[in-house]
């Protein structure tokens, strides 16, 4: 299946988002909710058409792993070698993966990964929650440190996103997070995969023998508190320049209106819906999606405080992003919250509720 | 390297491996080891950089370095390197060479980080066969981390977490790491090896017997051999970590030859590619 457009879950279509923008490694390791993820691998690798061509000529390594733990380790091993290694997960094994992802940040590795997040915390369930904003946003393991994290709302963008994803690692040699969740990774939708040309990356780092060349050492140990520190303040000002350069959203009727609501991924997609009500109805109500939950749009929002009368944070935990839209904010408006959690969605009464609290 | 040589010159040669006057091997680098004192680890780099250089393969190489006294092994081989998290470095070193077969992927473990906190990355890269080659140092001890127990402490040694000897009703007994691979369909070289010198007293004075140094060599060519054949080598070589031990270097060298090879018999534990016999 090469299809430039299909009719795909949103776990089928991460998938061949990859396969379009030429991924070369996939590990996997299976977990509810996102195993459509490695199985729409599985099936293609290695799949040629009736001439005999391979379908994904890129598509050179897939694996099961025996953990998570393997799984994120023998990404970091493809990761080295210079190739689009990629790995997806579900919360619990996202969590499993964190002590990879602080040294693949720390070894300035270029990687993708995904996180369907679920239900928390401990095993919680299998249904759709926004629980892991923080682990996501925050770095989740240890030693401080930001991950590029993009959350898609559509089938379209999940698609889209992997050759973005992609062009942000190894621009910045660093891992990337595509966060969806439970809704969005299995709702099927219309997709459509642009036409992407080859990319080439600079790979000079990669380790691939020490040929006519000094060795190249991939590497996150600096025993010297200077070395540690200069080592650091390096990545420290290349997450600077992802936070100035790679903000990403989307504002949907935010010219004209008095309550901003702020939403990411599935939440967005309800609240666009509420927000329309609300227009219908005759209130000014906008939608600022963060695309980038990090980098966060803390600055956009920042510059709609003055026209706005309030903003309402919608997600699926009990306020996580809203710390971030607290931040923007200031204080100097009401930022009110409207979620539900361990698996269920507001209805459309409750968000309509919501947003006519903030404006009244 | 190999018959009895009179301790001066074991000293001498030994030295080259502690504090790496590496001389022309082009597959170590000039610097000196941190290795301590009386520790096989100088040795065994040395061997493996022989290794790589009469196989010609440290253009193709990557090291994997592991956690543990191990971790700053980029300081030693001069090839690429990528320094993997404690115990996972199997799991690396597949990635690597699935992404890219034409690499040489090995790397040297110590028993805490490939028996402990390493074990499953350790067993399965042994039940896919990946073409690995993969040294573990078992001095029965954790060394880096200042002598705590390790998967390989004997039965009522002593160490920092088992203060009282180490109890094996409650903590388990010793583990046979090459007894074990051997019985995975997939891990087609195994073998254990100690490069630990043998104290031998003669009339005037204490001498060494680095024989077995020859038996550590082969066994990690054979490891190498066995990965270019696309097949998985496991070398376990014993060693001993006199400091963490608590004991003078020729108690240790004694203590390694009378206690650990009687728990962890040496031996090829598994040849499919019958690489022994054409050694």
């Amino acid at each position: 299946m090469s299809a430039p457009r299909d009719y795909l879950k949103g776990n089928e279509a991460i998938a061949y988002g990859a396969l379009h923008a030429g991924v070369n490694a996939y590990f996997a390791y299976p977990i509810t909710p996102s195993s459509e993820v490695p199985e729409t691998f599985a099936r293609e690798f290695g799949r040629r058409d009736d001439d005999g061509n391979e379908t994904w000529p890129e598509f050179r390594v897939f694996m099961q792993s025996a953990s998570e733990l393997e799984a994120i380790n023998m990404t970091i091993g493809a990761a080295a070698t210079g190739v689009r290694a990629m790995t997806f997960t579900s919360s619990p094994g996202f969590s499993l993966k964190q002590e990879g992802l602080s040294y693949a940040v720390g070894m300035e590795l270029p990687l993708l990964i995904g996180n369907v997040n679920r239900g928390g915390p401990g095993l919680g369930n299998i249904s759709p929650e926004q629980s892991d904003y923080h682990q996501c946003t925050r770095g989740g393991g240890h030693g401080g440190y930001k991950l590029i994290v993009l959350a898609p709302a559509t089938g379209q963008e999940i698609g889209t996103y992997p050759a973005l994803g992609f062009d942000l690692a190894f621009k910045y040699r660093q891992p990337v997070v595509i966060l969806t969740d439970a809704f969005t990774g299995q709702i099927k939708e219309d997709i459509e995969f642009p036409h992407i040309e080859p990319r080439e990356y600079d790979t000079s780092w990669a380790v691939s023998g020490a040929r006519d060349r000094e060795p190249n050492i991939i590497n996150s140990l600096h025993l010297d508190a200077d070395d540690l520190e200069a080592h650091a303040q390096r990545l420290n000002a290349k997450w600077d320049t992802i936070y100035e350069n790679e903000v990403r959203y989307e504002e949907y009727l935010i010219d004209d209106a008095e309550l901003v609501v702020v939403a990411y991924g599935i939440m967005a997609r309800l609240l666009k819906a509420a927000v329309n009500r609300a227009r219908e109805a005759g209130h000014k109500v906008g939608l600022l999606r963060p695309i980038t939950i990090w980098p966060f749009p803390h600055k956009r929002l920042t510059e709609l405080i003055h026209r706005t009368r309030g903003f309402l944070v919608g997600e699926l935990n009990a306020g996580q992003m809203i710390e971030d839209v607290r931040l923007a904010v200031e204080g100097r408006r009401p930022v009110r919250h409207v979620h539900r959690y361990g698996g269920n969605l507001p209805t459309g009464k409750e968000l309509d509720a919501a947003i006519a609290e903030v404006l009244a | 390297m190999s018959g009895a040589v009179p301790s001066e010159a074991l000293t001498q040669a030994l030295a080259e491996g502690y504090t790496a006057k590496k001389g022309t091997l082009a597959s170590l680098t000039p610097n000196d080891t941190h290795y301590c004192p009386g520790c096989e680890h100088g040795t065994i780099t040395r061997l493996i950089g022989m290794a790589l250089e009469n196989l010609g393969l440290r253009e193709r190489a990557v090291m994997c370095d592991s956690v543990g006294c191990s971790v700053l092994s980029y300081n030693y081989f001069n090839c690429d390197h990528i320094q993997c998290a404690h115990g996972r470095a199997p799991a690396v070193g597949t990635g690597i060479k699935r992404a890219n077969s034409d690499l040489v992927v090995f790397t040297t473990q110590g028993d805490g980080d490939a028996l402990a906190i390493g074990m499953g990355e350790t067993v399965w890269a042994a039940i896919r066969g990946m073409p690995l080659s993969i040294f573990l140092i078992n001095n029965a001890i954790y060394g880096m981390t200042g002598g705590q127990m390790a998967p390989t402490t004997l039965p009522n040694q002593p160490t920092t977490t088992t203060p009282y000897g180490r109890d094996i009703e409650q903590t388990g007994a010793p583990l046979d790491i090459c007894k074990l691979l051997a019985t995975i369909d997939n891990a087609s070289y195994v073998r254990r090896v100690s490069a630990i010198v043998q104290p031998m007293e003669t009339r005037k004075e204490t001498i060494y017997s680095t024989k077995n140094l020859k038996q550590v060599y082969t066994a990690i060519e054979n490891a190498f051999k066995a990965q270019l054949a696309g097949k998985y080598g496991f070398v376990e070589i014993l060693s001993t970590c006199n400091i963490n031990w608590k004991m003078p270097i020729l108690e240790s060298k004694k203590f390694g030859h009378e206690n650990l090879t009687g728990t962890y018999p040496l031996g090829v534990y598994r040849d499919d590619l019958e690489l022994e016999a054409k050694a």
